[in-house]
């Protein structure tokens, strides 16, 4: 273990362990745009910097691995200083359109601005008026927006392992995007969206979120209906409605923060106007609405004719891979104990 | 699966059969690249193109249904060339001769022979994962939906004993099941010839078990399967079905077979969220709350149980699954109450040792994976270490056995189906936002077959097998062997189980559906 004091709190910690992870253990929230514990270290944003006491210069907390005694100072004058220059450089190219951002709340350059004090930038020049993608219904990318923090790039590298995006020229003219410049389609992208939640700004959108303040949402934790991977996610729901899926459950071991589509975009699903509201008895070949008194007697009165009359083997079951535990137990024990028969299955097979 | 997903990254040495991950299993697919890019080296056995097909070290491009030649062909050439593990096959296994004496027939080269996959990557393949310590075996419905699948399982069980891959992190025989909870529905009981924990009702001390608990007298006799049950209600022996939650007419094989069976029955009930395909038979349907409007808890394929929670209210009159149940019960004389999912799950427990150690105050955060027998127990990452459930793990000799059904002149093309990305089974149909990215089938044929019938990129053809008949949209690519097309069954506008054929696994009955003849048309 190495030992080292940051903001005056002692730390201990293994070897090797970088300095804005030692602090992020005694709860010390160093800055950072492109920092994420999941993906490699790019060192690209510098919001991170730190005062190491010997060093000569500020160094990017994300990069500097711990050592014995150092003595690190995470927000001196000199380091906030730097910090705001950060921000002001990255505002000098960013639209400051935070009144109608559909990150605003949930926007880490807003936060930090908002933490050191920067209302606007201090240079005028040129700003970026690049066309956004919205070639598709699902994720929205607003170049003008991207801080080049290379997280997206990483996430869907490093993740997701797909490498649908990467940096493409130079300088002013650099941006993340696909190869040839194409919108995000099927040929690039799997959809996961997991690019959409590392973002630190509105560059990339969950379409449908559109219209939700994030702190409209309150989110209920809860497992994926769809593979038997059992993917952990966030349901937000907003007035009792289910608005769209997030991740973010630092003890998730089946799947961190990562999903494909299917988690992520299915909850529309929910609302279908397909779902069938109230029970049906089919009259003369159709089917008409029924109350649940008069559809359980039914079933109730034939399941007893057919059992009386053809004995309990008569009757079967299909219970269900999609349903929960819950449901499968209380099915077989009905079909075992109240009709009397084995006979029930499921498509375990598919 | 024996092992954990998270141990899935840290594999030297993937060897994925008939499974598609990235598409049907996408996270878990992601770990598969992550290892890859890792260094481990993987090795697709896969007769599709597949995306890791194409990012493997090894890609053995099978023939569909000749899974038992090959890995027979890769355990001969383990033991032939000394790469077996010795002591694990005498301390772990018994029945070493007899596998042997089937296995011996299959030297390599008749192993290329009935596979068609080169003899050189079939012994490169079994060097790379005899020598690699931490190899594990990964596969889907590739391997076990043929008629030879439960033998295919029991083969790679024995490519796993002699090289004594089992036991230990980042091995194992890992089956990705499907569906998000087939796992908990077996664990539960949902099956004919067992209660819940896989507790055979065959078994007098059983029987007393739940008799006492649930206070009732018990049938002995063993029940009807999915195609068992088809058959009698054509028969006119079964009379009456109740569904809940599954779609037979779209998801299993002949569907046309299926369609007549519902029919013959005298009463149906269907118990979903839509009016699926099944339903159009029912004389009632109930209509369910989805997996948001209900506290549960669902397994997965790693056997984690993890909480399902109840974000909002069903829509309109929609009743939880449990609840309807415990309702019909009731009404037909048998008091069936809970308070809760909770208190069903403390009932299930307190009868199913491997789950008795699982609380829900234990898994609020993380789920737990069974075997937990008791609560201080921390559940169980990987299976078999130092010991199997049976003592001794049994070789089995597996012979290979062509599928039930061959192409011939009339029928020419195997047909083989499975999964997508965009969709899960059928109920991602009613997902705009799903349905948007593949609103229809694109059944995949190789430009030397689209070239013979005349047929284009987003051309439309007629498939035909001895079954049904359905038409499809096609693309061409080399992604299929030619002589090779594959189609999913998420389309009930193609539905592609008109055509599957229903020859079943004699043990597991599970239906062939990798593997059918049909003949195709292009549709002008
Ligand atoms: S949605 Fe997924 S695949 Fe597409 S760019 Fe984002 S991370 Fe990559
Ligand atoms: S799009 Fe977002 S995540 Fe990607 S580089 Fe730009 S700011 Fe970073
Ligand atoms: S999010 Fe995707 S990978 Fe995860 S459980 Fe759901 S369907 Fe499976």
């Amino acid at each position: 273990m190495v030992n080292l004091t940051i903001d005056g709190r002692p730390v201990s910690v293994p070897e090797g362990t970088t300095v804005l992870e030692a602090a992020r253990q005694i709860g010390i929230d160093i800055p950072n745009l492109c920092y994420d514990p999941r993906l490699t270290t790019a060192g690209a944003c510098r919001m991170c910097v730190v005062s190491i006491e010997g060093f000569r210069n500020l160094a990017t907390s994300c990069t500097t691995k711990v050592a014995e005694g150092m003595v690190v100072h995470t927000e001196t004058p000199e380091v906030v200083e730097a910090r705001k220059m950060i921000l002001d450089l990255i505002l000098a190219n960013h639209p400051q359109d935070c009144l109608t951002c559909e990150k605003t709340g949930n926007c880490q350059l807003q936060d930090y601005c908002y933490r050191y004090g920067v209302k606007e930038t201090s240079f005028i020049g040129e700003k970026r008026q690049l066309p956004k993608d919205t070639g598709n219904h699902l994720i929205e990318r607003d170049f003008n927006k991207c801080i080049l923090c290379g997280k997206c790039v990483r996430v869907c590298a490093e993740i997701q392992g797909t490498n649908a995006v990467d940096f493409v020229g130079r300088g002013f003219n650099a941006v993340v995007d696909t190869a040839f410049n194409e919108n995000l389609n099927l040929d690039n992208c799997r959809f996961c969206g997991q690019c959409i939640e590392m973002c630190p700004t509105g560059a990339l959108t969950n379409k449908q979120f559109k219209g939700t303040r994030p702190w409209q949402v309150e989110k209920v934790r809860t497992t994926c209906p769809f593979c038997g991977t059992g993917c952990n996610f966030d349901l937000n729901v907003r007035d009792g409605k289910i608005v769209g899926v997030t991740t973010g459950n630092p003890d998730g071991v089946v799947n961190g923060r990562a999903l494909c589509v299917k988690g992520r975009f299915h909850t529309d699903m929910i609302y279908s106007p397909d779902r069938i509201t109230t029970p049906l008895i089919k009259k003369d070949g159709e089917f008409v609405p029924a109350t649940w008194d008069e559809a359980l007697d039914l079933v109730v009165s034939k399941f007893k004719e057919i059992k009386e009359r053809d004995g309990s083997d008569a009757i079967a079951a299909l219970s269900s891979a999609r349903c929960t535990n819950e449901d499968n137990y209380v099915m077989q024990k009905f079909m075992r104990a109240v009709i009397g028969t084995n006979s029930v299955d499921h498509c375990a097979r598919t | 699966m024996t092992n954990s997903i998270g141990e899935i990254e840290f594999n030297d040495c993937l060897f994925v059969i008939g499974s598609n991950a990235p598409e049907a299993h996408p996270v878990i697919g992601s770990k598969m690249k992550r290892a890859k890019r890792r260094g481990a080296k993987l090795i697709v056995v896969d007769p599709r193109r597949t995306e890791l097909a194409e990012m493997a070290d090894l890609w053995l491009r099978i023939t569909p249904g000749t899974d038992a030649a090959l890995v027979n062909g890769m355990i001969h050439a383990i033991i032939t060339n000394g790469w077996e593990d010795r002591e694990f096959i005498e301390t772990r296994c018994e029945g070493y001769e007899d596998m042997w004496k089937v296995v011996q027939n299959y030297p390599p080269s008749r192993a290329a022979e009935i596979t068609g996959i080169p003899e050189e990557l079939i012994v490169q393949a079994a060097e790379i994962y005899a020598k690699t310590k931490k190899a594990g075996i990964y596969y889907t419905l590739g391997i076990t939906e043929h008629t030879t699948g439960t033998a295919n399982v029991m083969n790679l069980a024995n490519l796993a004993m002699v090289t004594g891959h089992l036991g230990f992190e980042s091995t194992g025989v890992n089956p990705l099941r499907g569906q998000n909870n087939v796992q908990g529905a077996c664990d539960m009981g949902a099956l004919p010839n067992v209660f819940p924990g896989y507790q055979s009702v065959g078994d007098p001390k059983n029987i007393e078990k739940f008799e006492k608990a649930w206070g009732v007298t018990l049938n002995r006799q063993m029940g009807l399967r999915i195609p068992e049950m088809l058959d009698m209600a054509l028969y006119g022996k079964l009379k009456a079905m109740y569904v809940m939650g599954e779609d037979p007419v779209l998801t299993d094989p002949d569907a046309n077979h299926v369609k007549k069976s519902l029919e013959s029955l005298e009463f149906l009930v269907v118990q979903d969220l839509f009016l699926s395909e099944t339903a159009k038979y029912a004389d009632v349907f109930l209509p369910a709350a989805c997996y948001a409007e209900k506290d549960g808890t669902f397994t997965n394929t790693e056997r984690r149980v993890q909480r399902v929670r109840k974000a909002v209210e069903p829509p309109g009159e929609a009743r939880v699954d449990w609840e309807i149940i415990c309702d019909i019960a009731r009404r037909m004389g048998y008091e069936m109450n809970y308070c809760c999912s909770e208190e069903i799950f403390n009932e299930m427990r307190s009868l199913t040792p491997s789950y008795a150690g699982i609380t829900y105050a234990r898994i609020d955060k993380v789920g737990i994976q069974w075997p937990c027998p008791a609560e201080d127990h921390p559940g169980t990452k990987f299976l078999h270490q130092g010991t199997f459930p049976r003592g001794k793990g049994l070789m089995q000799g597996i012979e290979y056995e062509p599928p039930a059904e061959l192409t011939n002149e009339e029928y020419p093309i195997l047909m083989t189906t499975g999964r997508m990305l965009y969709h899960y089974n059928i109920a991602t149909r009613h997902s705009a936002n799903l349905d948007g990215l593949r609103p229809h089938e694109l059944a995949q044929l190789n430009p030397a077959d689209a070239a013979a019938i005349g047929v284009e990129e987003g051309g439309e053809i007629r498939v035909t097998s001895r079954r049904g008949s359905i038409v499809t949209k096609v693309t061409v690519t080399d992604k299929v062997p030619p002589g090779v097309m594959f189609m999913t069954f998420h389309y009930k506008e193609s539905p592609v189980n008109e055509l599957t054929n229903s020859a079943y696994d004699p043990i597991s009955k599970t239906a062939e559906y990798k593997v059918s003849a049909v003949r195709i048309e292009k549709v002008s």
